[in-house]
């Protein structure tokens, strides 16, 4: 089965189209950014604290609000999201902002004191199981059990206890349990164990998954590593490109790269998703990537320079990519297919990272064909122009023009 | 062409022994099997639930404790050579502020002009490690040499690195790291690292209480809150002291404040050893030791104090007042205790050192135990799904071929585990999206060689020589991709990480992988569908 055989297409002549496609997108992007006041951050960058709290029916938004607006301990705004996610059920993202570092950790503890206060039951003594440890579990029922003459060994209990807390972590409960009733499945367990169990403690209706916080210091810091990798890594490529090619293909490459993350970040800010750390990683991969594509284009140039050397750039150029046309869409394809399996079933953590490859790759796949060649056509239509047109050294200029720039772009 | 088949062959094999080894060992069941890939995969703190801390150590509380020290020393020596002096000060460092750690100075006026000299000599002789300035005749400043300073500093680091390690010790783990994060003399960061810690509460108790621990003169008290001992004082508290609140014990529900000297006698830094004990009336108490020099100063203060009360300050709250008996030398005991738990605590607190100075949280993530769960699962189906796509589409695309790219895809895999495995490399949730996008990427080198074959054979080559061609020709196209890629992912470890340096990681490694896969393995798979048929006209392709 074959789908681009000997393909005859004009890329390079009907290149203004996508040029401007690309310039209303990227100001699209821009635009976006400037009515929403700039990126949206996720806490890596912006500091802050972030709770992600499991909820076992919908979590009540209102409720939650009321709550931390009312308990009066915690300094600053405080948001409640839920996420959006369908991966994941009755999650809610709470996030107090950017303090300094020690009003943070005050914020972490109020935070979790007010999700108690209001959802569970602090004063009834009883232990919530869903937010215990194995060590608080084993030693909350070690007494008791031995009073109600339930008889357990140490390394016993030690082990019912990891057998219940495991069950609980593992989906699809993920870390809460809602009747103990869930439990009476497990080995292990019998109607003495079980009756100390409910005894004991309780079943909160919620669970903290994850406690993020960040201080105004790491943040910046983050930020700028961020900025300085992404730099470095272009300025790398460039480098790589421009000894392996010549210095036009690698300002081209770059400039298509470049191109690509500022369409993909456009799309976060138009899609409302959040940059984080990794959202980086998935940047810094795209460009790879996206140089990936843009030098196998280039490959099949620099060898059909050598082959066809009467022929003009331009048509040249239109033959290298439609030679390479299959590989580039199988390539972005399979690559393709495995980036969108992550943003189907990769769940709420990898789902920014997914989002910017998925919408890197096809900007990549797109920007090597439709911005990499023209750029260096322009350039070279630029360059051998003006030396046609010098007077002084017509003759010389003319015949060097023919002879040098075929050559020179090969190493 | 066979032996050279065979030499590859044999590589081949023996790579994947090494590298089903490396990731199973030798299992002797199904669950053995299981047992061995969990301990040789090594998961991140977002896989496995976790605690990851960055702690600030604020370097200027050693700076002024060390000035402090050096002060009260300082009086002493010019008490003994009858050298006047008015006051002799330090200034007050700022938490969340290390850079007031170049600031920190002592302040003395009122040296007698006429023995400006004989002060210059002591100081000079006996403080080699601060430089004194003259503010005009009769006032001076001292503060640290800079090379001394940032000695202290880094001195500063490493200790509270040491401490917090043993602390963290008491939580049992396998697996832990403390170690110094930035650049050391200009940052002051410690990474805590705390992998399947299910109760990050109980790791931050232990680690960031009794951050400095003092033992001070009490001057009066107790008073029943803060308000009432600055009215009792006329709102002024005398030069020299502080307030400083009693921890509530047990039944005893109120607080109580105590005024105490601001200047320690004895800091954590004299503090030897600690047990817990019981006295004669099996009442709990602490036993402790102090350094010779510790031991001398408390000897003399307590000598000179028989019937005070001091207090045991730990994070600037009162664990205990106690009331001078005897001189104490090196030993004593803090008794009053209330129960064996506290007394213990107190002991452990005092013997792993109390930390040189305070800590400040500057960064924490934790990942509770469910979401690590939640993530692998994530990560295993979309691998698969990622992964079965792909194989259904290069069967199709490219037939018999695609069984080889198939393949070499599984060996690439298999050897990425292996590297992680034998490298101790730590699978984190953008890890295994490095997997996933290797796999795709992988794909991709596959596809450049097919798509070179096909092309070699539409322009009427042989099959031999268009499969020679097709790798030979895309051999250069693979490696500049490969390295491309792998130049961006070096920026990433290096300005990275956690999380986004295992990716990294196992990108990396993919890559390098794949281009033993895609083309070695691939090429001699194809030698054995071509071996001795080289009228061979059709390719499955």
């Amino acid at each position: 089965m074959e789908l681009f055989k000997n393909t005859n297409y004009d890329f390079l002549g009907k290149k203004w189209p996508f040029i401007i496609a690309s310039l209303v997108l990227t100001v699209a992007g821009g635009v976006s950014i400037l009515m929403q006041g700039g990126l949206k951050f996720g806490i890596d960058f912006k500091g802050g604290t972030l709770m992600t709290v499991k909820f076992s029916a919908k979590p009540p938004l209102e409720q939650i609000r009321t709550a931390f607006a009312r308990s009066g301990m915690i300094k600053g705004e405080v948001s409640v999201q839920s996420f959006t996610d369908p991966g994941t059920q009755n999650e809610v993202e709470i996030g107090t902002e950017l303090v300094n570092e020690r009003q943070l950790s005050a914020n972490r503890q109020s935070m979790e004191e007010v999700l108690a206060a209001t959802f569970a039951q602090p004063g009834s003594g009883k232990l919530d199981l869903n937010g215990a440890s194995k060590d608080t579990l084993a030693s909350r029922l070690r007494d008791p059990l031995a009073r109600n003459n339930v008889a357990m060994a140490e390394p016993q209990l030690q082990k019912v206890v990891a057998d219940i807390l495991d069950f609980r972590d593992t989906p699809p409960r993920s870390g809460l349990v809602t009747d103990f009733s869930q439990l009476s499945s497990l080995p292990g367990i019998n109607a003495g164990i079980m009756s100390t169990l409910k005894q004991e403690c309780y079943l909160a209706p919620y669970t903290v998954k994850k406690t993020e916080m960040v201080g105004p210091k790491v943040g910046a810091e983050l930020r700028n590593k961020a900025v300085l990798a992404t730099l470095y890594a272009l300025a790398g490529m460039l480098a790589y490109i421009a000894f392996r090619f010549e210095w036009i293909y690698g300002l081209a490459a770059v400039i298509a790269v470049f191109h690509d993350t500022l369409i993909t970040i456009g799309l976060f800010s138009i899609f409302h998703e959040e940059i984080s750390m990794t959202v980086i990683a998935a940047l810094l991969t795209l460009v790879g990537y996206s140089m990936n594509d843009t030098i196998v284009i280039f490959d099949r140039i620099r060898e059909n320079l050598k082959i066809m050397r009467r022929e003009p750039l331009e048509s040249l150029m239109n033959k290298s990519v439609n030679q390479t046309l299959s590989r580039t869409i199988m390539s972005a394809g399979l690559t393709f297919l495995t980036v969108v399996a992550l943003f189907i079933w990769g769940g709420p953590v990898l789902h920014t990272f997914s989002f910017a490859l998925v919408c890197g790759i096809t900007v990549g796949t797109y920007s090597s064909v439709f911005i990499a060649s023209p750029i260096v056509l322009f350039w070279h239509n630029y360059t051998d122009g003006r030396k046609r047109t010098a007077p002084v050294l017509a003759a010389a200029a003319r015949t060097d023009a023919a002879r040098k720039s075929p050559s020179k772009a090969v190493k | 062409m066979k032996n050279n088949l065979t030499a590859r062959t044999v590589i081949i094999v023996v790579t994947i022994l090494i590298c089903v080894f490396g990731i199973i060992d030798f299992p002797k069941s199904g669950a053995d099997l299981v047992k061995n890939f969990k301990d040789n995969i090594r998961l991140g703190l977002d896989l496995k639930g976790g605690t990851h801390l960055v702690l600030e150590i604020q370097v200027q509380d050693a700076v002024k404790a060390d000035a402090d020290q050096t002060a009260e020393h300082l009086k002493e020596d010019l008490k003994k050579q009858n050298i006047a002096w008015n006051s002799m000060d330090t200034p007050d460092v700022r938490v969340g502020h290390v850079e007031d750690a170049d600031n920190v100075a002592i302040a003395i006026k009122g040296i007698p002009a006429t023995q400006s000299s004989a002060f210059r000599g002591i100081v000079s002789e006996r403080y080699t490690t601060y430089i004194l300035t003259a503010l005009n005749s009769t006032d001076y400043s001292m503060r640290l040499k800079p090379t001394d300073l940032n000695d202290l500093k880094v001195d500063t680091v490493k200790r509270s690195v040491d401490t917090i390690g043993n602390r963290i010790d008491q939580l049992g783990l396998a697996e832990k790291s403390v170690q110094q994060y930035g650049k050391a003399g200009s940052k002051f960061e410690v990474l805590v690292q705390l992998p399947g810690v299910d109760d990050p509460a109980r790791a931050r108790e232990l680690i960031g209480t009794a951050a400095v621990l003092e033992i001070c003169d009490v001057k009066e008290g107790p008073f029943p809150s803060r308000e009432g001992a600055l009215a009792q004082k006329g709102g002024i508290l005398p030069m020299g002291t502080k307030l400083v609140r009693s921890k509530p014990r047990g039944a005893q529900d109120g607080e109580q404040w105590f005024l105490v000297a601001k200047t320690p006698v004895i800091t954590g830094r004299e503090m030897r050893n600690a047990r817990p004990g019981q006295d004669e009336f099996r009442k709990w108490e602490t036993n402790f030791s102090l350094s010779q020099d510790g031991g001398r100063r408390f000897g003399r203060y307590t000598e000179a104090n028989i019937g005070n009360k001091l207090a045991v300050v730990l994070d600037n709250q009162i664990v205990s007042v106690a009331t001078i008996q005897s001189k104490i030398e090196d030993s004593g005991r803090i008794t009053g205790l209330g129960s064996e738990e506290e007394s213990v605590d107190l002991s452990r607190y005092l013997r792993s050192g109390s930390l040189p100075a305070g800590v400040q949280y500057n960064e924490e993530r934790s990942i509770g135990p469910s979401l690590g769960a939640d993530s692998i699962h994530a990560g295993l189906v979309a691998g698969i799904a990622g992964l079965l796509a792909v194989i259904a589409v290069m069967l199709i695309y490219y037939k018999r071929s695609g069984v080889n790219a198939v393949l070499a895809l599984a060996l690439n895999t298999v050897i990425l585990l292996a590297a992680v495995s034998y490298f101790h490399a730590v699978l984190t949730l953008p890890g295994i999206a490095g997997i996933i996008l290797t796999i795709g990427m992988a794909v991709d080198s596959n596809v450049l060689i097919f798509e070179r074959i096909r092309e070699e054979l539409r322009s009427g080559k042989s099959v031999i020589a268009a499969v020679d061609n097709g790798f030979s020709k895309a051999w250069w196209t693979i490696v500049d991709t490969h390295v491309t890629t792998m130049v961006s992912c070096a920026f990433l470890f290096l300005f990275g990480e956690g999380p986004v340096r295992g990716f990294a990681v196992t990108l990396v490694i993919g890559l390098a992988a794949n281009v033993f896969t895609a083309v070695f393995v691939s090429q001699t798979i194809f030698g054995y569908e071509l071996a001795g048929r080289r009228q061979l006209t059709e390719l499955s392709i």
